[in-house]
């Protein structure tokens, strides 16, 4: 293994635990040291970015068409609303995430977005979508257990997972299974009668879509005992989460998450997972955790490589050049969501509730085209100098170094259309 | 095939005489299309219909092999496959063992072998019998395709169907719309001193790490993906000509490098461009000497690129409901001819591929013994899987589309 030096593992952190620097900061956080810079962005302070791009008023859940007197027109009317709102989540955790001078804040609320993937495409509200945003961005940085007992009952989650389905004498699986499988355990860690339990267990809930609020509806609730992972009682959505997060394949199963987001594709081996877990603790201390992953050897290690998801690429680029979405054209804004289409990821549009795919597949072809172009539009709105080289570009977006062959791509080119080719370089879209 | 031979090919297919091709063919770009996909994006549960199209006449018996058939072993001499070569499907048959990615499909259930088919009254000509095949019209000349019928049928928009090639072959061109197609420089690659340096990031680079190796292999392979787009390629790309093997059954025409294009309309469908019908193809199939070499080759280019489109579209919502169509202008004679290949011949096989359809033998194999004038009869004619793709994966009535003709063979889809 090769270690990174100082500066190159500051900027490491940087970019896993946040989204790459703004301008000017990479270099004062090198000076102040990885340690120092570690403390920094485990216990951020105030957050002036956050400030300037306040969570949005959406205003009510968009009218439900009568479904004894069919309007086509409501149902249209609705359905614009919809989109809409919809559209403006989007924009706005994009300019959070591009403005936020808490990064991990972001990076973890993103974590957790990809962890327990809701998919508006089937929630069809974007109130219920950004509550959710909003318990993750809470409670993303606390106790594993609150955050768990928060999801168990969420109402997107539950509409996304059918747990309104889910009723005594009919329980509805997705949930449970999900809970455990993708969520808390991983497989293997649970049988099939733990699923049908843990499901009865779970029965009982619905949401009000207007309230933004689920609520249990006791004649909807199996109230006979159930044995879960050999615990039997008259167990509920509650007794249900502790008894996940005290069982003691999660904390290895969420160490293993978090490690594949933030260091590497490949699994930690057994005695760096069993120092992450001691961290993690019984408190189930995500922060904890995340500073143990940073204290690992590997966590500097140079071949520990990172292919970033396309949001983080283009929220680490939208950082680097000092822009936010809401403040480009509303055709350029159309045209760069339109690239993180292409390029295969939409924040609330997971492809399913196993999350985004990792690593090399976001590296194909189609994907390869939209990056150069979404690049292209960004560094055109943007304020790039003239005159920027290829060190200039480095700094901007923090690029340790240039490989030879980059560096014979970038001599083509200078100023807007250099810092474009370098984000679409290997060295870029792939966090070293 | 150059591209004057191309557009002869077009010409004598009868399809352009309609004109269809010359109002209708809309040239899109990749800007349009992501446009697309991001206003008025492809409904998750909306079927997908890949129309693979082997150009040249696909020896069918050579693909979905009788190896242990003593006629077989007799008709094909020096150029029949061995019962241990093939990789056996049961009932008698295998695949040709070039197809070990398809034959993987079959054991999930997701490949559905078509025997037999063809049409009545086979023609033996390349160019009548794919029109006859992308008209879906044995009986008449018909001037439309199957499927710009269905798009005459169900609305104007021309990027419900496209052709991932720089012309637009004659089963996308209708009456009244005809599909698009991603035309030379459709890709819409960067040009100049900028798209110089963005190439220049595909090169590979000493010591670099695996992840950023890929990143840089993407980039090249977009320049390949271009190439497909931009019809630089294949067949008329000085290095696949130079590959003389891969080149024997080429003067049929059809392109090369469809895992490039298969690659390209995976990622459309999952950018969500609303988009229900693709149309790709790979030529060089017309093997009338040394044949079990070039068919060999060719049938592993087809597996290298079918098996990894259909496991990459298994696993997206919409990618799910994505159905691949691979089919031939005729299969060929049973007996071998005396150049260690074969001559154009009738019925051949046909495959279905992909999360929708039900695996297994539709369709009864063709007796080696009773031959039609040294060919096999038909047993499946082709517009009853037609039928049953337009109603059951484009949603729409196939009535207009395949007129007075009302087979289906529904077993195909689950």
């Amino acid at each position: 293994m090769t270690e990174l030096d100082e500066h190159a593992a500051v900027r490491r952190l940087i970019d896993r635990f946040g989204f790459g620097a703004k301008p000017g900061a990479l270099a004062k956080a090198q000076d102040a040291g990885f340690a120092t810079t570690l403390d920094a962005v485990l216990a951020p302070g105030t957050d002036p970015g956050a400030q300037a791009t306040p969570v949005p008023e959406l205003g009510p859940e968009p009218e439900k068409p009568s479904k004894k007197q069919p309007d086509p027109q409501a149902k249209k009317r609705a359905k614009q609303e919809l989109k809409k709102q919809s559209a403006a989540i989007t924009e706005w955790w994009l300019d959070r995430m591009a403005a936020t001078d808490a990064p991990l804040v972001e990076r973890m609320t993103w974590f957790w977005h990809g962890h327990f993937a809701t998919s508006n495409q089937k929630v069809r509200s974007a109130r219920l979508m950004l509550a959710q945003n909003e318990t993750f961005r809470r409670l993303g940085r606390g106790d594993f257990g609150a955050l768990a007992h928060a999801m168990i009952v969420d109402p997107a989650l539950l509409v996304w997972l059918d747990g309104q389905k889910n009723k005594v004498g009919a329980a509805n699986e997705n949930l449970g299974r999900e809970f455990m499988e993708l969520f808390s355990l991983g497989i293997g860690n649970y049988s099939e009668t733990d699923v049908r339990e843990a499901s009865r267990a779970l029965t009982g809930w619905l949401v009000d879509r207007d309230a933004g609020k689920a609520r249990l509806v006791p004649r909807r609730h199996d109230t006979k005992d159930k044995t879960v992972l050999g615990h039997t009682g008259n167990l509920d959505a509650s007794s249900f989460v502790d008894i996940l997060v005290a069982h003691p394949a999660s904390p290895r199963f969420i160490a293993g998450r978090l490690w594949a987001r933030l260091v590497s594709a490949t699994p930690p081996p057994p005695d760096v997972l069993n120092r992450l877990v001691a961290a993690y603790g019984p408190g189930h201390d995500i922060t904890a955790l995340l500073r143990a992953i940073a204290s690992e050897p590997a966590f500097k290690d140079s071949a520990t490589t990172l292919v970033k998801q396309p949001v983080e690429w283009l929220v680490g680029l939208l950082r680097g050049l000092g822009l936010r979405p809401s403040q480009l054209p509303e055709k350029t804004k159309l045209r760069v969501l339109a690239g993180l289409r292409g390029m295969g990821q939409i924040p609330f549009l997971p492809p399913s509730v196993g999350g985004w795919p990792s690593a090399a597949s976001w590296l194909t072809t189609a994907a390869g085209l939209a990056r150069v172009q979404t690049a292209r539009l960004l560094t055109e709105a943007s304020k790039v100098p003239d005159g920027t080289d290829a060190d200039a570009a480095a700094r901007l977006l923090g690029v340790d170094k240039w490989s030879d062959r980059t560096r014979a791509a970038l001599a083509k080119v200078s100023g807007k259309d250099l810092v474009a080719v370098a984000a679409a370089s290997p060295e870029y879209v792939v966090s070293g | 095939m150059d591209r004057l031979t191309r557009r002869r090919f077009l010409t004598l297919t009868g399809v352009t005489a309609a004109g269809a091709l010359a109002v209708g063919a809309t040239q899109v770009n990749w800007d349009d299309l992501l446009t697309a996909a991001q206003t008025d994006p492809l409904d998750p549960s909306a079927g997908v219909l890949v129309v693979v199209t082997l150009y040249g006449g696909n020896d069918g018996l050579n693909t979905l092999i009788p190896a242990s058939n003593p006629a077989y072993q007799n008709a094909r001499h020096d150029l029949a496959y061995q019962p241990n070569e093939v990789l056996d499907l049961g009932e008698g048959l295998g695949l040709n063992p070039g197809m070990k990615g398809m034959a993987g499909l079959w054991h999930d259930q997701k490949l559905a072998v078509v025997r037999g088919v063809g049409y009545p009254k086979p023609d033996h000509s390349h160019f009548r019998s794919m029109a006859i095949w992308q008209t879906g019209s044995p009986d008449t000349q018909a001037k439309t395709g199957w499927l710009g019928r269905w798009l005459d049928e169900t609305g104007d928009d021309p990027l419900r169907a496209l052709s991932v090639e720089p012309v637009l072959p004659p089963l996308l061109a209708g009456e009244k719309t005809a599909g698009a197609s991603l035309p030379n420089g459709g890709l819409h690659l960067p040009t100049g001193k900028f798209g110089e340096a963005v190439r220049a990031l595909g090169a590979a680079s000493p010591d670099e790490l695996p992840d950023q190796a890929r990143a840089a292999k993407s980039i090249a392979d977009l320049y390949e993906a271009a190439k497909v787009l931009n019809g630089a390629s294949s067949p008329d790309d000085p290095d696949s000509e130079d590959d003389q093997e891969r080149q024997n059954g080429a003067s049929a025409g059809g392109r090369g490098a469809l895992g490039a294009q298969l690659d390209l309309v995976a990622g459309l469908v999952e950018a969500g461009v609303p988009t229900r019908a693709y149309s790709v193809s790979l030529g060089g199939f017309d093997t009338h000497a040394d044949e079990r070499g070039t068919q060999q080759r060719l049938l592993t280019e087809l597996d290298a690129a079918v098996t990894p489109f259909v496991q990459r579209m298994r696993r997206t919502d919409r990618g799910k409901n994505v159905v691949v169509l691979v089919y031939s202008e005729f299969g060929r004679r049973v007996a071998a001819n005396a150049s260690e290949g074969t001559d154009h011949g009738t019925a051949g096989t046909m495959f279905l591929a992909g999360e929708r359809v039900r695996g297994g033998f539709h369709g009864e194999e063709p007796s080696l013994t009773d031959l039609d004038n040294g060919d096999l009869k038909e047993t499946t004619d082709f517009r009853s899987v037609y039928g049953t793709l337009i109603e059951k994966v484009l949603g729409s009535d196939a009535g207009p589309v395949l007129p007075g003709y009302r087979d289906r063979l529904d077993s195909v889809l689950v």
